[in-house]
């Protein structure tokens, strides 16, 4: 409007002059609320975000500020704080107990989000299949997802006593020799995974079974028509749209893996020895058993 | 700290409170956790607590080093305060010298004395036509005559899992009249008597103890006992509660307790115990110390000993017939403790950094029985272990 009215004289409007007014016509108030708006709506944002990034920098920040400044210093609980530098981090690169942590922290997630990943993906095509108690059936295979992974591990650490647990009862009743289980330093991460396993293939057949549930029929239709076998309608159509529902799945079982602590701890605190000591037990040993804080920061902040 | 012993430090709690009229509040939390507790309370300054039950074996130096205790000598000096029939003089020698400090100071009661012994199933032995062996050595043979694989019994059975592991071993060098870090500060874990125990450690846990052992702490090995499935449990007599248990135990009448035998050059019994002590920054010192005489008073040693709870700190309650008038455990259960006293000598090093000590030559032993050198080991436990006592003894 106020540019119409700048320009009385104009001869007969142009196209792009017509396009002019008529944006002017259609949005005629809203030129200066915009031009006002570019100059004040970062300041009135800010103010909207901050109590947020207070919240962050008391709960965030504010921790990781303070577990760095630990990382460079020699402190242990009921001790004397001294400054050592890097000296905390070029340590644990000569601490063979930390290296090895790492490996087996790597080992033991590929296999608890490998196989979870293959047997979940499994049960939801079963799942998705009609077929008689199926919601029944559904319901009992999703109950060990709800179990506290602690009573968990308190009830496995029984059934795998060497003597007295029911799964060498069940071994011996198939005429199996008893298994060692998490008693020996060779099964033992290959065991904790089996744990693992039990307790989150539900998860990842739920989040598959949700996305298959969402899945067109046309490409089934179609591929029925041209005479396509379940496998192959499973390989070329299933796989294909529902590997973002399995993704999604990895993702949150590789976070889930990497943070295995209480399992590992309540069934066999890192042992026998060292054998099932991952990343999580070394690191709480180092700050909560030894005391030595600074070292023990060092661990986090590598791997923050 | 979670045990029967606390159990009946609460169940006293109302008497102690209809007495003084002083109320108490209490919590028991599990060992470990226990520890973090302490160990970070303490450290702030401020800790909630006006008394607190310490394991002495690991948490005496750190308490001596951080000002944690009250030193209680000028309240046991001031008839003011302290009752005259709690009479601290009949706390045995043993237990007293356990607790007190390098500077004389006394900042815990020995409450609870826990002495390592064997407890050996009488009726396998019968069976076998053997006698409780004479000698650390003997204890091998005997374990190999009862090892019975087939029948899912084992010889012998100790603890095996890393850090618990640790006073097994310590045990056997005891044995040979050594401790692992000497009167001097220096380790001694890689002498010729400490690979003696080492190969003790690894024979015994890995020829004629049960599979699994490696992963076994001592409630695995009660269990194992108790069912019947091992001839011999190399523990301390803190552990006996459960095992004269109808309800738990299917070997109730059939329990020998034995002294530990003598080793090559020496005969000792491995010593653990629980002070109770005043926290330095508690404003309510008096009422404190009025709740530890309370608690450590005779009738209460007495009670903790009948309900087979552990060996009390106090020389009167051993020695006290009443004892053993209706309890569960036989005789031989009573001399055993007795004897043990008499030989004890403390079962982990006097050192602050006990938790680091174990975890490593855990470790280090728990690879042993996968087969490990025990020399090899325990050299590199020794290496891993010896910057960080310096350390700490620097401050």
């Amino acid at each position: 409007m106020a540019a119409a009215a700048a320009d009385p004289g104009a001869l007969a409007p142009g196209p792009a002059a017509r396009n002019e007014r008529m944006t002017d016509k259609v949005l005629p108030a809203t030129e200066p609320t915009h031009a006002g708006s570019t100059h004040l709506a970062p300041r009135r944002y800010c103010l909207f975000a901050l109590p947020a990034l207070l919240l962050m920098a008391a709960v965030i920040i504010s921790p990781w500020l303070f577990t760095l400044v630990m990382s460079v210093m020699e402190f242990t609980v009921g001790g004397a704080i001294n400054f050592v530098g890097l000296g905390n981090f070029t340590k644990l690169v000569s601490d063979t107990r930390f290296l090895e942590s790492v490996g087996r922290t790597f080992w033991f997630t590929v296999l608890a989000v490998v196989f979870p990943i293959g047997l979940g993906t499994a049960a939801a095509v079963v799942f998705h299949c009609q077929f008689p108690f199926r919601g029944l059936l559904r319901t009992i295979f999703i109950m060990p997802m709800m179990a506290t992974p602690v009573a968990v591990a308190l009830v496995w650490t029984m059934m795998f006593h060497p003597q007295l647990g029911v799964l060498n009862y069940l071994l011996s009743l198939i005429g199996l020799a008893p298994f060692a289980w998490v008693y020996d330093p060779n099964t033992v991460i290959i065991t904790l995974v089996l744990v693992e396993v039990w307790h989150w293939t539900p998860l990842v057949m739920l989040i598959v079974l949700g996305g298959m549930a969402a899945l067109p029929t046309d490409p089934y239709d179609w591929a029925t028509i041209h005479g396509a076998s379940d496998w192959q309608m499973f390989r070329f159509i299933t796989l294909p749209l529902i590997l973002p529902d399995i993704m999604v799945a990895v993702v949150i079982r590789t976070i889930d893996a990497l943070k295995v602590f209480d399992t590992i701890f309540v069934i066999t605190q890192g042992g026998p020895g060292t054998a099932s000591e991952t990343l999580n037990i070394f690191l709480y040993l180092q700050a909560f058993q030894f005391y030595n804080l600074g070292y023990a920061s060092a661990v986090v902040m590598v791997f923050s | 700290m979670k045990n029967p012993r606390s159990d009946l430090l609460q169940a006293h709690g109302k008497e102690f409170t209809a007495l003084t009229a002083i109320q108490v509040s209490s919590e028991q939390i599990p060992e470990q956790q226990q520890r973090q507790k302490a160990m970070i309370e303490f450290t702030s300054g401020h800790p909630a607590f006006d008394v607190c039950m310490l394991a002495l074996q690991v948490q005496k130096r750190l308490a001596a080093k951080g000002k944690w205790l009250e030193d209680l000598r000028p309240c046991l000096a001031d008839a003011s305060l302290t009752s005259p029939d709690f009479d601290y003089a009949d706390f045995a020698e043993g237990a007293v010298g356990f607790g007190r400090q390098a500077d004389g100071s006394v900042d815990t009661l020995p409450h609870f004395i826990d002495f390592w012994m064997v407890f050996y199933n009488k009726e396998m032995f019968q069976q076998k036509g053997i006698t409780y062996p004479k000698r650390m050595d003997e204890m091998f043979a005997a374990a190999q005559t009862l090892n019975d694989p087939s029948k899912g019994i084992a010889g012998f059975v100790s603890r095996g899992l890393k850090n618990a592991n640790i006073p097994v071993w310590t045990l056997w060098m005891l044995g040979q009249g050594m401790e692992t870090v000497s009167q001097t500060g220096q380790l001694q874990t890689d002498i010729p008597e400490a690979i003696w125990a080492g190969e003790m450690y690894k024979r015994m846990n890995r020829e004629v103890a049960p599979p699994g052992t490696v992963g076994f702490n001592w409630n695995e090995c009660q269990t194992t006992f108790m069912q019947g499935r091992a001839a011999m449990w190399l523990d301390g007599i803190g552990f006996a509660t459960p095992l004269e248990d109808p309800t738990k135990s299917r070997i109730v009448g059939k329990v020998g307790y034995g002294m530990t035998p003598p080793g090559p050059k020496g005969h000792h019994s491995a010593l653990f115990g629980d002070g109770l002590g005043i926290s330095r920054t508690s404003t309510k010192k008096q009422a404190a110390w009025l709740y530890m005489q309370f608690m450590c008073n005779k009738g209460n040693q007495l009670a903790m000993l009948k309900a087979g709870a552990g060996s009390p700190g106090r020389s009167s309650a051993l020695a006290n017939p009443d004892a053993q008038v209706g309890s569960r455990f036989s005789k031989e259960y009573f001399d055993c403790l007795a004897a043990s006293g008499t030989i004890a000598r403390a079962g982990l090093p006097q050192i602050i950094p006990v938790t680091a000590f174990r975890d490593v030559f855990g470790v280090g032993l728990t690879n042993t029985l996968s087969g490990a050198d025990v020399a090899t080991e325990l050299r590199k436990a020794t290496e891993a272990f010896k910057p960080v006592l310096e350390k700490s003894e620097q401050g």
